[in-house]
């Protein structure tokens, strides 16, 4: 009916703020001389060529300054536009004194241009200009690109993508937004991950102490205590340091999409933070989920959703007041990035206080099974009588567990939980080609598919979140086949030690030994999360199939997958885009701590027999 | 608008057939996962077409069927062909998608899923000798071994390999007490690796017009065997009370309960034993404000009369500290401590002229970098 109808109002609304930032001259608003001023928001840049600089510069958020990476002279980047079907030449020139790189995170390109230094290719020289030859694109929707390099991205080195459909596009909207989050920090990248390896908790201040208000009792308080570990540990670099963004806009400084009475708009979210989940939600308002990581699902209708980074989800909205806040609350709750729905320039609705930060829990422990009624939440589920002496040390079946707790918010739920005589590092469990050492300071005792799980502290809203579950995909798969085999990829770490590996083995022990399969072969990968973190695992170069439940033709498909602290997810994979990838977890500072895997799916030549999914002999 | 409303009535079916698909996931058996969305489809375009939308014969066949169309496409090409939305009836429908919760799924009980089974039917095992046989590093054959290497060199030590340095004065403060004061300093740090680091730790203690009473430093190789603990081994050397070299082994980390714990085992060149251990808790007040008692304990396995130290027991000292956190790295405090020499140790202090029994009142900072 309507021709895609997108709106660059709201793109350029961002640019808008940052025009009158300039309007100013540096010194006037007090900023550093060290590097010209970096602009708050996004241009656009299109077509079948496209130029992109990486230059340093001076970021200044909402009175707070600090050293920043910009591509074209802003934080975010250049919105890099691009058309399904089409090829398109992008020509990155380095400015830097140091390598950098872009990754297109999310788009389908052959291995050498999926730009991560050291697995496809050898980075970009200072002073060097790199084209990456991305040909015809086999894929619509919402993507984005950063730096694998270094820490680059923390500083402001991501923007977002938009591949339009080459037909019509199945959401049809009356405006398209992109609502890009991140963080601002003064802090040097480097110098956050020098904190993390050394002071426990340093960016938590949100800890147990003798005043809290948490609802915890005197045995959870030193369960906890002798496990070593803290239940609020749920981001590892908080508010305390970000001043968390909305397409480059610090809470305050009123970020806004404008929209008409009765029109359909389309927010392109997309978390494209180096350490946060976030919690999104517009107060007061339905709206329906579209696309997971760039490709349509069936509309699910929600209040809230969680985005892990690098994650994407588009959501429709229909606005109908004055204004309506956009609310993406950081998942331990210590501050939130803001943009408003405004029917006219400067229409405001309230912006909620930031909710109890939650707290870890049984599920988050490993031990989700002795818990069906509850998972997540500050408050729990109801396990009073919990006995656990009787429960057997020995392996449990998968959800042989079952404590027959119904649903309960009320507080202090879990006295009577007692850890004592449990091993909450119980390496047997583990399978052998695990390296176990220091490095693995918790093994799951009883790991369940947590893909149910609408993320930690949001299990006992009153109101409908997303989880994956509810994710179909819109279109058909066409690789229905059953998975010839089975892998176990186990996720772990050392919190104390700041130490992230896959299977107990960081990068810098296993360059050399990949992750293999053989061209288009089918593989079902479980991850097993061994640690209380939630772990948002990353696949270049693929999408895989979520095992969430949904038809095996309508697993949705995405690149990025959320494994729930203590659980596992699975997802089915058709290895068909040869050449080396990187594999990782997306929270930056535990890939920069090891949580990284090349893999390797072999040349098609090696089997001159197999077809690849969809191709005709 | 259609394209969206299209997609939201096939959201509409998606309670009806997933759950379907839950329940079905008890008795798999019976059906093929594919056979059995084809039913799920057909029923759904049966109401469909009972609804007076036009739902084309075939919309329902598995997709297989389709993959010819896209030679040449991968998976990401998105078939529309399998059900033609545009075709459908919409001006019969009621267009209120805000009012449609049935699409939410709310209703599916997903908790009854039997979701972990499903990787029950997928054995597991090593991937196919295919899979190792092309060439170790893919990039290479587009931009050369040399540049690759000194890319994935940096790689390795960016995932994983870097060191650090940390140090730490634990302890750097005046002690008021009877007789003349005092200072006392109790500092470390590393540099290293998760694993490997290179440890020193230093101590001194004295009066303030005096001599300074007792001052080691030490230089360790310290090596994580436990998820919580190092081993550490090496040299220490005292300067004060007089020049003395030992050889340390022992462990540093975290105990059950949160307690920092530092005990070692020190032999001199003399020959003599000696040991010391450690502990103290953090314990946060508020965010910012912590209290944190302490206990250090000496023993001797034989009496030292040079250095006062007697066989056994031979000191404690027990103490607590409030410190305000201006920050991680800086926090000033306040706090009371109290040492005293036992056995054979108090006989010699007494010798001395000293007071066996000391109370500190001290005033400090802690800080590390």
């Amino acid at each position: 009916m309507s021709e895609l109808n997108v709106s660059r109002r709201g793109l350029l609304s961002a640019g808008v703020l940052g025009a009158g930032a300039l309007a100013m001259p540096a010194w006037a608003r007090g900023a550093n001389m060290s590097g010209p001023a970096i602009r708050q928001g996004f241009d656009e840049v299109s077509g079948r060529s496209i130029d992109l600089t990486i230059a340093r510069g001076q970021s200044s958020v909402q009175g707070r300054h600090g050293m920043g990476v910009a591509v074209n002279g802003s934080v975010p980047g250049p919105l890099v536009r691009l058309k399904e079907g089409e090829p398109a030449n992008l020509n990155v020139t380095n400015s830097l004194d140091e390598d950098s790189s872009i990754h297109w995170h999310g788009l389908l390109v052959p291995f050498q241009f999926d730009g991560v230094p050291g697995v496809s290719f050898p980075g970009i020289k200072p002073g060097q200009t790199f084209t990456y030859e991305v040909p015809a694109l086999r894929q619509a929707g919402t993507y984005w690109w950063h730096s694998h390099s270094g820490l680059q991205e923390q500083a402001g080195h991501y923007g977002p993508i938009i591949v339009d459909p080459a037909g019509p596009d199945p959401v049809q909207a009356d405006a398209d937004y992109v609502l890009l989050l991140s963080e601002f920090t003064p802090m040097h990248p480097h110098t956050i991950m020098s904190k993390l390896k050394k002071g426990e908790g340093y960016f938590n201040y949100q800890q147990r102490t003798l005043t809290d208000d948490y609802p915890l009792t005197g045995e959870e308080r030193r369960m906890w205590a002798e496990m070593r570990m803290m239940p609020t540990d749920i981001l590892d670099v908080t508010g305390s340091t970000y001043t968390y963004l909305a397409n480059g806009h610090g809470p305050q400084e009123g970020l806004e999409y404008l929209f008409s009475r009765g029109q359909r708009v389309r927010i392109r979210v997309i978390n494209g933070s180096a350490m946060s989940f976030f919690n999104v939600r517009i107060p007061g308002m339905k709206f329906w989920v579209v696309a997971a990581d760039g490709l349509n699902v069936r509309p699910v209708e929600v209040e809230e959703f969680q985005i892990g980074t690098a994650e994407t989800y588009d959501i429709v909205v229909e606005p109908t007041g004055e204004a309506h806040t956009i609310v993406a609350e950081s998942m331990d709750r210590s501050g939130m990035a803001v943009a408003t729905l405004a029917s006219q320039s400067g229409a405001r609705a309230p912006v909620p206080a930031l909710r109890d930060p939650p707290l870890l829990t049984m599920a988050e422990m490993g031990m989700g099974g002795m818990d069906h009624g509850s998972h997540g939440g500050g408050t729990g589920g109801s396990m009073d009588g919990m006995d656990h002496s009787a429960m057997g040390h020995d392996a449990p079946s998968s959800g042989g567990m079952e404590m027959g707790g119904e649903a309960s918010s009320s507080d202090a739920a879990m006295a009577g939980m007692s850890m004592r005589g449990m091993n909450m590092r119980d390496t047997s469990r583990l399978p052998s080609d695990v390296n176990i050492g220091p490095g693995i300071d918790m093994v799951a005792m009883n790991p369940q598919d947590r893909m149910g799980d609408p993320g930690v502290g949001l299990a006992d809203m009153p109101h409908k979140v997303l989880n994956y579950r509810d994710l179909v995909a819109l279109e058909p798969n066409d690789d229905l086949r059953t998975p010839s085999r089975q892998m176990e990829i186990h996720l772990t770490g050392n919190m104390e030690r700041y130490m992230w590996s896959f299977d107990g083995k960081k990068f810098s022990a296993v360059s050399d030994q990949p992750i293999r399969f053989a061209y288009n072969e089918r593989v079902r990968v479980k991850l097993v999360n061994n640690t209380m973190m939630a772990h948002p695992i990353h696949l270049h170069g693929h999408f895989f199939e979520l095992v969430n439940g949904a038809p095996a033709d309508r697993q949705p498909q995405k690149h990025t997958v959320i494994v729930q602290p203590g659980g596992s997810a699975q997802f089915d994979l058709t290895a068909d885009e040869p050449g080396d990838w990187a594999f990782h977890c997306h929270l930056l500072y535990h890939m920069h701590a090891g949580m990284f895997q090349i893999v390797t799916v072999a040349q098609r030549g090696d089997q001159p027999d197999v077809q690849r999914v969809g191709e005709s002999g | 608008m259609r394209y969206l409303i299209a997609i939201l009535l096939a959201g509409s079916a998606s309670p009806a057939f997933a759950q379907h698909q839950g329940h079905s996931a008890h008795g798999r058996e019976t059906t093929s996962p594919a056979t059995q969305e084809q039913s799920a489809c057909e029923a759904e375009a049966e109401r469909h077409r009972a609804m007076g939308h036009a739902v084309p014969e075939g919309a329902c066949a598995p997709s297989e069927q389709q993959s010819d169309d896209h030679s040449g496409t991968d998976r990401s090409q998105m078939d529309h062909s399998t059900m033609d939305h545009s075709s459908m009836d919409h001006s019969s429908m009621s267009h209120e998608p805000g009012s449609d919760g049935q699409a939410t799924g709310e209703q599916v009980d997903h908790s009854t899923m039997g979701h972990d089974d499903m990787s029950m039917e997928v054995p597991s095992g090593p991937p196919p000798a295919s899979a190792g046989s092309g060439p170790a590093n893919a990039a290479d054959a587009y931009w050369g071994a040399e540049a690759m290497d000194e890319a994935r060199e940096l790689l390795r030590h960016e995932q994983g390999g870097q060191q650090y340095f940390w140090f730490q004065g634990d302890r750097v403060e005046y002690r008021a007490r009877e007789g003349s004061d005092g200072y006392l300093f109790d500092l470390q740090g590393y540099y290293g690796g998760d694993l490997d680091k290179f440890w020193f730790k230093s101590e001194g203690e004295g009066s303030f017009g005096e001599d300074i009473e007792g001052a080691e430093m030490q230089a360790l190789y310290s090596r994580a065997i436990a998820p919580f603990f190092d081993l550490q081994a090496g040299i220490r050397q005292d300067f004060a009370p007089m020049d003395r070299t030992y050889a340390v082994v022992g462990i540093q980390g975290l105990a059950p309960y949160l307690f920092e714990i530092d005990a070692a085992a020190f032999l001199s060149d003399q020959g003599d034993l000696t040991a010391r251990v450690e502990a103290e808790l953090d314990q946060r007040i508020t965010q910012r404000l912590v209290i944190q008692p302490r206990v250090e304990a000496s023993f001797s396995a034989q009496d030292v009369p040079k250095l006062g130290i007697g066989a056994g027991l031979d000191s404690i000292e027990a103490g607590v500290r409030l410190r305000y956190h201006f920050a991680r790295e800086f926090a000033p405090y306040i706090g009371i401590d109290q040492e005293w020499r036992v056995g054979q140790s108090a006989d010699y202090a007494r010798a001395e002229g000293e007071d066996p029994s000391v109370t500190n009142y001290v005033v400090g900072v802690r800080f590390w970098f």
